[in-house]
């Protein structure tokens, strides 16, 4: 039996020391180590976009990353943007547009969103649709998200100085 | 449509701060986007075990040992358990109703024991202290197969020399149904022309993005079973997991929390569910499994693989004389329990023609077992196929005449004023509004305009199409569904509404939620109703132990018939709650109403007494009211439909698309739609259902496909491979309303689930069949890949 690794990493700011098997992936190490389930797992093999987490500011799929990978990092989850009140506003645009059914894909969704806003501060339907084509919705249709999106840039635009 | 009139005050409809019709938005939703919802994968128990099944590589083979020493000595395996084994604690079942006449199926098992009849049945359970400890094990069971003849190609399945997959059932037809209404042959022989085509549908799944998932917990000192799942159906599941395991239901309870993804994949029980059930009663413990998206891709239920000929009579001045279908399905080596699999394709002969005047029409279905996954009853039930074959016909018989497609529908379609009527498969139709909607849809796409943009553009060689699509759906079923067939499965729903000591209003439905919204509607209409503000409102729901008995969300039924209950149990609590209030204001109930949490004066609309302040009088100085008032703030009703079997909905959606023609490659530009599903409770939701609902559709119509090689292999079984809409190539869809409601409720609510589903791959097949005329190129298969499409322009 392989034996387990040690590894440092903050998780939402937290500081969080663990003994790993360097086959586990990071949503399993999220959802069963530290038992932030809100990174969900939806197809384990890197398409859906359901597991989407950052890690030091870049977002990446949480089941195609090792958990040892992360040692010394910062990693960020719904949890985290959450509780920072980061994404305040485009969940309010998410609430108010209802663009969640299930909710399951939301948390990775929502990551994705925040991840373009920061980049790319105006960008136009056609951009928001491109950059949550890693995101996978079976129940929206996804016009309800690309609005809450498009909502959400055009107030942090207009509250800009 | 003007209500009958409340004897009992105004109408929820039109009250003072009715949330009906509002757009609010729904309950509970930080819960889900923060990441705190509680879906079965989230869920720990103590002492859980986690279960992984082994899994027949082949389609079709006899099991000829299993050998698991090995593997019960691996580190952290709990138990391995095979077929027989697990045969001393569940027994087995057949998948069929009695209504279903003829229809025939064999004797399925939670777990395989000698025979293994699809790629992806399961041969053993091995269970651990993790998942990941499990499948280790699984690698090293020893399974020794004897491979057999798969039936994969369901033209051949009935075939002399095909072999029968259950001897015992005599052939592979499960069902066959034929219909003959009117004079379908005189029809075709006077006819000017006789259009007719083969649809093919591709095989495709639901593809929730949270896999099915299962925890049962065994409490062997209570002797009750607590399962937890995704399920749209708590009841249900209740009933049958207390049937197979030997118990009475009330020692089984089923509770469904946060569910991700459903549209019908999740109203089944599986074997594998059924399993799982099994093992936690036979290990004395909890058992979790959670499917790996492989799994979902070859036991998850598949539909659609229908393959229809169909044929349209018409006379040079459009009127539609006939339609004839035969239809042909391959269901996969069982009909699934308990609905079965000849839902669709009888869906299929009921549904064709639907929308249209003319009474000849004939029709064959049959269903016969294959060695694939099994098909059961995905989101739309049978009416993507025959919304696809009838629109499809009726587009090739314009064509022939010369007519354009929107003036042939207009000249065909059912009168507004024409109802009540019935269609010849013998569907009764209350109100329903295809003209109306078919005019709202011209208006909002602008049609004219859109046909001249598309004759300039084919001068610069460049080809769109329009493509229009009528059509009908099945919604708030009554028992004629299912229960008259014999199965357990609740028509109706109940709920039960208490004020609570706080003067807010607890609601238990046995409605269930998958994010349709049946917790927001459930609390707008009591909220309207009662005269309280639906943040006072809580809802539960997805429990068997603690909501009334009831059906749950499938087939378009939550709002209409969970709807309905709310109303009426709302009601009757309202009324219990101004009798409360005139014994203590020394009034009469009819002097007063309930508006924004107090009680007030009808007349004024001065506030009398605060609700928190009864209920505080009610609960704790009882002492102070009048002899004799006994206040019962807590009211139950029930509703099921009795009038019509069905309430129908119609609609009808427009495809705006661009095919290029050099890579077949096809661009979805813009979506409509107009449907009509009587009273909105909220806008947001409906819209958001038709919209969810189209996309699924557009998925079936572009990229959707299980693909299965002859040896019966799913050659796609992931979400890399097998494609679903993703937002970079899905269009905007413009959705609008006709509104009709039902008069057999008050609420007057009929479904909209599956009305998106229904009509969206049709809608795209004409348009791009419009889009290629110029080359006079017809194709009737979806999904229309580009390989479809250059394979039908002779261009590879």
């Amino acid at each position: 039996m392989t034996r387990q690794v040690p590894i440092s990493l903050t998780v939402n700011g937290e500081r969080v020391e663990a003994q790993v098997l360097p086959r586990l992936n990071l949503a399993d190490f999220l959802r069963e180590h530290i038992e932030l389930t809100g990174t969900h797992v939806g197809c384990e093999h890197g398409v859906c976009g359901a597991c989407t987490v950052r890690i030091d500011g870049e977002i990446v799929r949480s089941c195609l990353v090792l958990a040892v990978q992360t040692h010394g990092a910062s990693v960020q989850t719904i949890e985290g943007l959450s509780d920072s009140g980061e994404i305040a506003d485009l969940q309010a645009a998410f609430r108010d547009r209802n663009a969640l059914q299930c909710g399951f894909c939301t948390p990775g969704m929502l990551m994705a969103a925040q991840d373009l806003l920061i980049s790319q501060p105006e960008p136009d339907r056609d951009r928001i649709r491109e950059h949550l084509s890693g995101n996978y919705c079976r129940c929206t249709g996804y016009q309800a998200i690309v609005d809450a999106v498009e909502t959400t840039a055009r107030a942090r635009i207009g509250r800009r100085p | 449509m003007a209500k009958a009139a409340n004897p009992e005050g105004p109408s929820v409809l039109d009250r003072p701060n009715s949330y009906i019709g509002k757009l609010v938005p729904r309950p509970n939703l930080e819960r889900l986007m923060q990441g705190r919802g509680l879906y079965v994968s989230d869920i720990d128990l103590p002492r859980m075990a986690h279960v992984v099944f082994l899994r027949s590589p082949y389609a079709h083979a006899k099991i000829l040992n299993i050998d698991a020493e090995a593997a019960r000595r691996a580190p952290g395996v709990i138990a391995v358990v095979t077929g027989e084994q697990l045969a001393a604690v569940i027994t087995p079942w057949v998948g069929v109703l009695s209504h279903l006449k003829g229809l025939k199926s064999a004797p399925q098992r939670a777990i395989a024991t000698d025979l293994v009849c699809w790629q992806g049945e399961a041969v053993a359970a091995i269970v651990a202290t993790s998942r990941a400890a499990a499948e280790d094990a699984a690698e090293i069971v020893a399974v020794e197969y004897r491979e057999l003849e798969p039936v994969t190609d369901m033209r051949t399945a009935l075939d002399a020399e095909t072999p029968v997959i259950h001897p015992a059932l005599g052939d592979n037809l499960a069902f066959e149904r034929r219909l003959d209404a009117g004079a379908v042959d005189s029809a075709f022989a006077l006819a000017d022309e006789v259009a007719e085509a083969e649809f093919v549908f591709g095989r495709h799944t639901g593809v929730t993005l949270e896999p099915r998932a299962v925890v049962a917990d065994w409490n062997t000192a209570e002797a009750r079973l607590t399962i937890y799942q995704g399920t749209q159906a708590p009841h249900m599941v209740q009933n049958i997991a207390a049937l197979h395991l030997g118990l009475r239901e009330s020692q089984v309870r089923v509770v469904c929390k946060d569910v991700g993804g459903s549209f019908g994949i999740k109203v089944h029980i599986y074997a594998d569910e059924m399993a799982v059930y099994a093992l936690s009663k036979l290990l004395r413990r909890p058992v979790k499994f959670v499917a790996d998206r492989v799994e979902s891709f070859n036991t998850d239920i598949h539909a659609r693989d229908h393959r229809c000929k169909g044929r349209i009579a018409v006379m040079r001045d459009g009127t539609i004389t006939a339609f004839e279908i035969d239809d042909l399905t391959g269901i996969g080596p069982y009909s699934m329990y308990p609905r079965t699999s000849a839902i669709e394709a009888n869906q299929v002969v009921n549904l064709v023609g639907g929308p249209y005047v003319t009474k000849n029409y004939r029709a064959r279905a049959r269903v016969v077992f294959q060695n694939k996954n099994v098909m059961c009853q995905y989101r739309g039930v049978g009416h993507p196929i025959a919304c696809s074959v009838t629109e499809g016909l009726v587009d090739l018989a314009a064509a022939k005449i010369g007519m354009d497609p929107v003036e042939i529908r207009r000249r065909n379609l059912v009168p507004d004023d024409g109802y009540p009527c019935a269609s010849p498969s013998g569907l009764r139709f209350e109100l329903l509004s295809h003209h109306a909607s078919l005019d709202k849809l011209m208006k909002m796409m602008n049609y004219d305009a859109l046909r001249a943009e598309q004759a300039a553009l084919r001068g610069k060689n460049i080809h769109r199409g329009i493509g229009i699509a009528s059509f009908i759906e099945i919604t708030n079923p009554s028992a004629a569904f299912y229960g008259v067939g014999g199965a357990r499965i609740s028509s109706q729903d109940g709920v039960a509404v208490r004020l609570d000591a706080s003067g807010s209003v607890i609601c238990q439905t046995s409605i269930s939620e998958q994010g349709q919204g049946s917790e927001s509607l459930t609390a707008q209409i009591v909220g309207s109703v009662l005269g309280v503000s639906m943040e006072r409102v809580r809802v539960i729901l997805g429990d068997t132990d603690n909501t009334p008995y009831g059906g749950g969300t499938w087939a378009s039924r939550g709002a209409g018939i969970g709807g309905e209950a709310a109303l009426q149990a709302a009601k009757v609590l309202r009324r219990n709650i101004l009798d409360v209030a005139a014994a203590i204001l020394q009034s009469s109930s009819a002097e007063l109403d309930i508006v924004g949490n107090a009680i007030v004066n009808a007349g004024d609309g001065a506030t009398r007494i605060e609700l928190s302040e009864l209920a505080r009088i009610v609960y704790f100085r009882p002492d102070t009211l009048p002899p004799g008032v006994q206040p019962e703030l807590m009211a139950t009703r029930h509703f099921v439909p009795r009038e019509y079997p069905f309430a129908f909905t119609n609609g009808v959606q427009a495809s705006w698309l661009e095919v290029d023609t050099d890579t077949g490659f096809v661009r979805l530009l813009r979506h409509w739609v107009v449907e009509d599903c009587g009273t909105i409770i909220n806008p947001q939701l409906v819209d958001e259902q038709i919209r969810g609902g189209v996309v699924q559709g557009l998925g079936a119509a572009l990229f959707e496909k299980c693909i299965y090689d002859e040896r019966g292999q799913l050659t796609n079984a992931n979400m890399a491979d097998y494609l679903v809409p993703m937002s970079g190539e899905m269009p905007d869809i413009d959705v609008a309303h006709v509104v009709s409601p039902t008069a057999e409720t008050e609420l007057g609510a009929k479904g909209a689930g599956e009305a998106g589903t229904a009509a969206a791959a049709a809608a795209v097949a004409n348009a791009v069949n419009d889009a290629l005329r110029p080359f006079g190129v017809m194709i009737s298969e979806i999904p229309l890949t580009p390989q479809v499409i250059l394979t039908a322009m002779g261009r590879i």
